[in-house]
């Protein structure tokens, strides 16, 4: 008999650190607590599908566009953003508090959550890689020029940067500047023109980049 | 705590990498495990702040090494284990403990419809007289605390002016701890760049940090 062999096996894996498949333990943990009665399947593709399909930077998308074509929204927006942004039908889970904040010609708003990975999702939808990443956490408040220039913006030296770190609960987004060229387009039209990040703060609104998602 | 998490001004972290057309989850898992802390959020034996706290504990080279989601599914056994709906046992198995009741899960399709539309408010609606006012002068406190906190590293001991008053909310230094809500003014502190970081900031660069009033003191 060699009844250590099987301990013997298992204190190399734990030597070996190898971490667990994600897949596999997250499916067995779903099945645990279904089986157990805590959670209902049915809601998790509830939740699932609301991120997947129908929340998203589109949202914001249409706040932005309204702003730039309705001055007394833009108002409502820039005082009472939470009343503004139900106006158009959106808020709820992690943008109960939501903040908005514009950028002109010699100002540029910067959002980031460096102490997890705080983000608009009513508005923004689940936040990307990037943003979740300790690259962008770390670097975002200390060097936003350099990050800014990573996402291929460079900003004159007399723009003022204003980081917003998102350490409490609420929640920030960019209103970009409109960009020139616009004039006479369709709230919808507008919509299509501006991206994720530029709600975020990393990016401006071009004419050129339109349509992309991101 | 001084955990890895607060990285706020760490350098060696490498590039920024973008990804065109990310989809909002990677790996089904991903959309799995991000549904199921929600829904066990719903049985209400740990609150958002417990939450974030729960990741925060995980040991830093772990930390560094796993991926956003990855964070979560370590903090939900955590919580769900610590909190009594499971037991080790269960989730080491895989299976629920012979002869243990079933429940009925709290949040249903209609309730996690809700959930998403209407979210959870941290304000609260009490009429507390803010001790600070726009435009003061304030220092963050230069408080080391070994549990949870919102306050930066990068921020304490720094001076500031008062920018914005957001309201009452839930403090997160003790709501984690299940010590109580402690409710008070929640204030936007703007931080100039050079106070925080020195000479290499850009002379009109600002950071603005949301920050609790018992993270503040007035200078």
């Amino acid at each position: 008999m060699t009844p250590n062999l099987d301990q013997a096996h298992q204190h190399e894996h734990d030597q070996q650190a190898v971490p667990p498949d994600p897949a596999l333990r997250v499916k067995a943990l779903e099945s645990l607590l279904v089986e157990k009665g805590l959670v209902d399947r049915a809601a998790l593709d509830t939740l699932v599908d609301a991120y997947e399909h129908k929340i998203g930077p589109r949202n914001g998308a249409r706040v932005v566009a309204r702003a730039w074509s309705d001055p007394a929204y833009k108002r409502r927006l820039l005082s009472d953003a939470d009343a503004a942004i139900a106006e158009m039908g959106y808020g709820g889970l992690q943008g109960e508090h939501m903040v908005a904040v514009e950028n002109s010609a010699k100002v540029h708003n910067l959002v980031v959550c460096t102490l997890c990975s705080c983000y608009p999702w009513p508005v923004l939808g689940l936040p990307p890689v990037w943003y979740k990443s300790a690259p962008y956490r770390s670097r975002a408040v200390i060097d936003p020029r350099g990050v800014l220039r990573e996402f291929g913006l460079e900003l004159s030296e007399d723009v003022e940067v204003r980081v917003w770190d998102s350490t409490a609960e609420l929640r920030y987004l960019v209103l970009p500047e409109r960009p020139t060229g616009t004039e006479g387009m369709s709230e919808e039209a507008l919509a299509a023109l501006v991206t994720r990040d530029a709600m975020v703060g990393v990016s401006k609104v071009s004419v050129s980049k339109a349509g992309s998602g991101a | 705590m001084n955990g890895i998490h607060d990285m706020g001004g760490m350098h060696g972290m490498g590039p920024i990498v973008e990804e065109k057309n990310e989809p909002v989850f990677h790996h089904e898992w991903e959309g799995r495990i991000f549904a199921m802390n929600r829904a066990m959020g719903a049985w209400r034996k740990w609150n958002l702040d417990a939450s974030r706290h729960s990741r925060e504990l995980i040991p830093a080279a772990e930390y560094l090494r796993m991926s956003y989601y990855e964070r979560w599914v370590t903090g939900l056994v955590e919580l769900i284990v610590q909190s009594g709906l499971t037991t080790g046992a269960e989730i080491e198995s895989g299976v629920p403990t012979e002869g243990s009741a079933k429940a009925v899960p709290p949040l249903t399709v209609d309730k996690a419809v809700a959930l998403v539309a209407k979210g959870v408010p941290a304000s609260r609606n009490v009429n507390l007289t803010p001790r600070l006012q726009v435009g003061q002068r304030v220092r963050a406190r230069n408080i080391h605390p070994v549990r949870h906190t919102r306050l930066p590293r990068y921020a304490r001991g720094k001076f500031g002016t008062i920018d914005r008053d957001h309201g009452v909310f839930v403090f997160p230094d003790t709501n984690a701890h299940f010590l109580g809500e402690n409710a008070q003014h929640v204030y936007s502190v703007r931080f100039a760049s050079r106070e925080l970081w020195g000479d290499q900031a850009a002379p009109q660069d600002s950071v603005y940090v949301d920050m609790w009033e018992d993270y503040l003191e007035p200078a």
